[in-house]
């Protein structure tokens, strides 16, 4: 890696680190119960939820599987499962 | 309610940041820029934000960012102000996004100065109560009889003998046009303030408090529940000052003792262990009460002013 003056880093390149790989409980989203509300993806601190063609999905590549969006849901529509590997 | 449709790729706080599950802190820093918009420059003091956002190589940051010492915060965005000011571009506006340890302690100094040079600076306080990046030793935000590796509850010690610092007051009576604070539990409260933040010139300030799972000990999922219960009891006032004057107020829904709040929370599980900390937690509902009387917090104190 190449140390720039001043140490600049371009910005964003955090995405280049998946930290879906320190998950041990994954959410699961059962999308028949999903009101499309938002407050999943408003409450996750990590950016991993986002609404693809009108429906929320849960990113696993940067979820850390803190349950945050399950706890919140008022639907009760995502459950947390242990992760399997 | 359907949410406008996004990716990831054009959030101006992006995934990837390495905070700890359920972390308060990164949860509001998203809605933070999502309120500003991306013409801001945002300075960060050391602390647990600066540390999980830059491993170098990986930054979440979409806006130009800035880290710097832990007490000089403040000094660095007066430069950057007054820096911008000199160029013309008055419409790049300038944020600290700070910790407690840097804002109620280390960087006291350096705040105090820029607030009385009435420089053009937003200051936001993440609050978690403690120097969490180093593994939770006090701080002047640390909350009245917490336990923290500095001040720990032991067979003498109840935890932490002092008061939280009322930093919004001291803020406000330095004139700082609008001191606010929120907290995570509360987004839609939290974006507005920051909207409305940044329509003033001069220094602002808002002080968030942001549950910390790791050291407050509690299960990550809980982080919203655990500010909402700070919020309800009356701990956590979530207010407004604006020229100097008290303007707004969240108002509490439904009054909760404050056992409910201190029970949550491992920092505080010493004052139940063995039935001797009564005298304490009286203590801290009088702290609570005050709060709920000076700023109004319950809906009939309201009305009957």
């Amino acid at each position: 890696m190449k140390i720039t003056l001043g140490a600049v880093v371009k910005g964003g390149t955090s995405l280049n680190y998946k930290t879906g790989s320190w998950r041990d409980q994954r959410p699961v989203l059962n999308i028949e119960l999903c009101k499309a509300c938002g407050v999943c993806e408003s409450v996750c601190p990590d950016g991993a939820v986002h609404l693809v063609n009108e429906a929320y999905r849960i990113g696993y590549d940067y979820c850390k599987g803190c349950g945050l969006c399950a706890y919140e849901c008022p639907a009760d529509a995502i459950q947390m499962v242990a992760e399997e590997k | 309610m359907i949410a406008k449709e996004k990716s990831g790729e054009q959030e101006l706080f992006v995934s990837g940041h390495r905070a700890c599950h359920g972390c308060g802190m990164a949860l509001s820093v998203g809605h933070i820029l999502k309120a500003t918009g991306k013409d801001v420059i945002v300075v960060t003091p050391t602390g647990c934000l600066e540390t999980f956002t830059s491993p170098y190589g990986y930054s979440p940051w979409r806006v130009p960012w800035i880290h710097h010492l832990f007490e000089n915060g403040p000094s660095i965005a007066s430069g950057v102000a007054a820096a911008l000011k000199a160029q013309g571009r008055i419409h790049v506006r300038v944020l600290v996004i700070g910790g407690d340890g840097a804002t109620f302690d280390i960087g006291f100094g350096a705040l105090s100065g820029m607030l009385e040079r009435g420089d053009d600076v937003l200051y936001i306080c993440v609050d978690n109560g403690a120097y969490m990046n180093t593994g939770g030793q006090r701080s002047g935000a640390s909350p009245m009889y917490s336990s923290t590796t500095t001040d720990p509850a032991g067979k003498i010690s109840p935890g932490k003998s002092q008061m939280k610092k009322d930093l919004p007051a001291i803020i406000a009576a330095h004139g700082a046009p609008y001191v606010a604070t929120a907290s995570v539990a509360y987004l839609k409260d939290l974006e507005k303030k920051v909207k409305k933040a940044m329509e003033y010139h001069g220094p602002r300030y808002i002080q968030i408090d942001t549950p910390c799972p790791s050291v407050w000990g509690f299960s990550p999922d809980r982080t919203l529940e655990i500010g909402r219960l700070g919020v309800q009891s009356g701990l956590i006032p979530i207010i407004e000052m604006q020229g100097g004057m008290l303007t707004n107020v969240l108002k509490i829904k439904k009054k909760i003792p404050v056992e409910e709040y201190l029970k949550s929370q491992k920092r505080f599980s010493h004052l139940f262990r063995d039935g001797q900390h009564q005298k304490e937690i009286e203590k801290i509902q009088a702290l609570a009460d005050i709060n709920i009387q000076k700023y109004g917090l319950l809906k009939d104190v309201e009305d009957k002013r």
